[in-house]
C-alpha cells in the first residue's frame, strides 16, 4: 500500500482537515451576535419610532447591510468572514458582501458591463434560489 | 545539446544565464527574501489604476532590469518567452508589443518560469538565438478575480489553499559565458492524479512534481545526492510533504536537498495558509535568491522544478479534475560545476 496504489483516498491522510468544532463554535457566535445586534436594531425601531414589526425588521436588515458594504468597501470584510466563517456568510451582512465585493472588483471595466454586468456574480444564486424559496414558502405558508 | 532517456535535454556545449531579475509586491518584500528582489513595490497596485497594469508594469520592470544588468538592449535579443496566468496571457502579450524583439508566448500555468527558461536555453543551444530572455509574472489580485472569486468576498478559505504570489521575474539566456550555467532540463508529462479541489493544487500538483523528478533521475542516471538543492515552484506545506513521500515511495530520499519556493517566500507568520503560489512564486525565488546564492558558493547545482496546476475553471465547475504538469531546469554556479553524471 502507498500513495501511488490509490493517491485519491491515500493523499487525504496528508490534507489537514478543517477545525469543523471551532468554525461551528465561531459561526454560532458571531452569527448569532449580528443576529442579536438586528433583533435590537428592530426593537429600537419599533419602540423609538413606532415602526410596525415588518416595517423594523426590514431597517434592521438594511442597517446590517450597510455596515457589511462599509466594512467590504474598506477591505474588512474578508478578513472577518475568515475568522467567522458561515457566521458571517449565511447572514443579510454576507450577501451585501457578495454583492458589493462584485461590484467593486469590476469597476475597472466601467459602471455598466463592470458594475452593473457582474454586481451579480457571486451573490445572484443566493438572490435567485431566495426568491424562488421565498415564492414557495409563501404558497403553503399564508 | 542532446537529449538523453525520454525527456530530459542537456546543454554541454554552455549555455548560461547572464543576468535575471525579481520585481515584487509589498507581502513579498517583506518577507524573508525580501532583500534579494530588484525592485520591491510598497503597494498592490504598484502605482498603477487596476491590478492587470500592476501586474504588466511588475513583469516590464522585470525585463527592464534584467536588460540592464546584463548591459543588452532590447534590439539585441534575438527571442522573448514569456507568459502568465491571465486569460489569452494578457500580460505577456502586452509587454512584449512594447519590445522590438520576436515573441513567442508560453501557458503552463505556475510551471512557466522553468518553462521558458527551458526553451529559451533550447532555442539558444539549437543556435536559433544568441539571446533569449525569458519571463513570466503572477499578481494575487488578477489570480484571485481569474480563478477564484472577488478579492473581498468573504469564504473562509480552508488550510490547503495557497497565496498567489504578486511579482514578475526575467533571465537572460545565452551563449556568452556568465555566471550561471543552464545544464540540464527535463520537461514534464501532464499528470493527473484525479484530484478536484481548487483550493488544495499543492496535493493536486505533487504527483506531477514526482514524476519529472523520478524522470530526471532516470534518464541522467543522478540521484538527489547529486544536487545542493532540489526546489518545487508552489506545492506549498500539503504537496511538499506528499512529494517527498512519493519519490520515498520510488527508493529517492530526498529529505536532506529538498525545499519549496511557496515555503521559502513566505515567513511562516505571514498570513498566506500553506503558502505561496503562482508563475512568480518560483520565477521571483530563483531569479531573486537562488541565482545570487549559487553566485556566492552557497550552492554549486540546483535543480528547479516549476509545478503548474492547469486549472481552468471552467473544467472545474463541470467537475472535472485538475492536470498539473512540472518542468525541472538544472542550473549550476559557473566555472565551478561539480561533474554530471554521466
Amino acid at each position: 500500500m502507498g500513495l501511488k496504489s490509490d493517491y485519491v483516498r491515500e493523499v487525504k491522510a496528508f490534507q489537514p482537515s478543517p477545525p469543523y468544532a471551532a468554525n461551528a463554535v465561531k459561526a454560532f457566535f458571531v452569527g448569532g451576535m449580528f443576529c442579536a445586534l438586528a433583533q435590537w436594531l428592530a426593537d429600537w425601531y419599533g419602540g423609538t419610532f413606532a415602526a410596525s414589526p415588518l416595517e423594523a425588521h426590514l431597517w434592521a436588515s438594511m442597517v446590517m447591510a450597510g455596515l457589511a458594504i462599509v466594512l467590504t468597501a474598506v477591505g474588512k470584510y474578508d478578513d472577518f468572514s475568515q475568522f467567522a466563517g458561515a457566521g458571517a456568510t449565511m447572514l443579510i451582512t454576507g450577501l451585501a458582501n457578495a454583492i458589493a465585493s462584485a461590484a467593486i472588483e469590476h469597476r475597472s471595466e466601467g459602471w455598466t458591463a463592470g458594475v452593473a454586468g457582474q454586481m451579480l456574480k457571486a451573490g445572484g444564486a443566493a438572490v435567485i434560489y431566495g426568491l424562488i424559496a421565498a415564492y414557495v414558502l409563501g404558497l403553503v405558508w399564508p | 545539446m542532446k537529449r538523453v532517456g525520454k525527456q530530459t535535454w542537456v546543454f554541454d556545449d554552455g549555455v548560461y544565464i547572464q543576468a535575471a531579475a525579481a520585481a515584487v509586491g509589498p507581502l513579498e518584500a517583506d518577507g524573508p527574501l525580501g532583500s534579494y528582489f530588484d525592485v520591491c513595490h510598497r503597494d498592490l497596485y504598484c502605482g498603477e489604476a487596476t491590478w492587470e497594469l500592476a501586474e504588466r508594469r511588475l513583469m516590464r520592470e522585470a525585463v527592464d532590469c534584467c536588460l540592464q544588468k546584463a548591459g543588452v538592449s532590447a534590439e539585441e535579443v534575438d527571442l522573448f518567452l514569456a507568459g502568465d496566468l491571465l486569460n489569452q496571457n494578457a500580460t505577456s502579450n502586452y509587454v512584449a508589443r512594447e519590445l522590438p524583439i520576436p515573441f513567442l508566448c508560453l501557458f503552463g500555468a505556475c510551471s512557466t518560469s522553468m518553462q521558458t527558461l527551458a526553451a529559451a536555453a533550447a532555442f539558444v543551444a539549437g543556435g536559433l538565438a544568441d539571446r533569449a530572455l525569458a519571463a513570466t509574472s503572477s499578481h494575487n489580485a488578477t489570480a484571485e478575480r481569474q480563478f477564484r472569486y472577488p478579492t473581498e468576498l468573504g469564504v473562509q478559505k480552508p488550510k490547503t489553499a495557497t497565496f498567489t504570489v504578486t511579482g514578475a521575474g526575467a533571465a537572460l539566456v545565452g551563449r556568452a559565458p556568465g555566471r550561471w550555467r543552464v545544464r540540464a532540463a527535463t520537461i514534464g508529462k501532464v499528470v493527473d492524479a484525479g484530484l478536484k479541489n481548487p483550493l488544495d493544487m499543492g496535493a493536486a500538483m505533487a504527483p506531477a512534481a514526482a514524476d519529472t523528478i523520478e524522470q530526471h533521475f532516470r534518464d541522467l542516471g543522478v540521484s538527489p545526492g547529486d544536487y545542493d538543492l532540489i526546489v518545487t515552484g508552489d506545492l506549498s506545506r500539503v504537496g511538499s510533504v506528499i512529494v517527498r513521500e512519493l519519490l520515498a515511495e520510488s527508493g529517492y530520499d530526498v529529505t536532506d536537498v529538498y525545499n519549496d519556493c511557496g515555503l521559502m517566500i513566505y515567513r511562516p507568520d505571514q498570513k498566506v495558509f500553506a503558502g505561496g503560489s503562482g508563475c512568480a512564486c518560483s520565477a521571483v525565488v530563483t531569479y531573486g535568491y537562488l541565482l545570487q546564492e549559487l553566485a556566492r558558493g552557497t550552492f554549486r547545482r540546483l535543480f528547479v522544478v516549476a509545478t503548474g496546476a492547469l486549472l481552468s475553471q471552467t473544467m472545474v465547475q463541470q467537475k472535472q479534475s485538475i492536470p498539473a504538469i512540472a518542468h525541472g531546469v538544472v542550473i549550476e554556479a559557473a566555472g565551478q560545476e561539480p561533474d554530471l553524471p554521466p
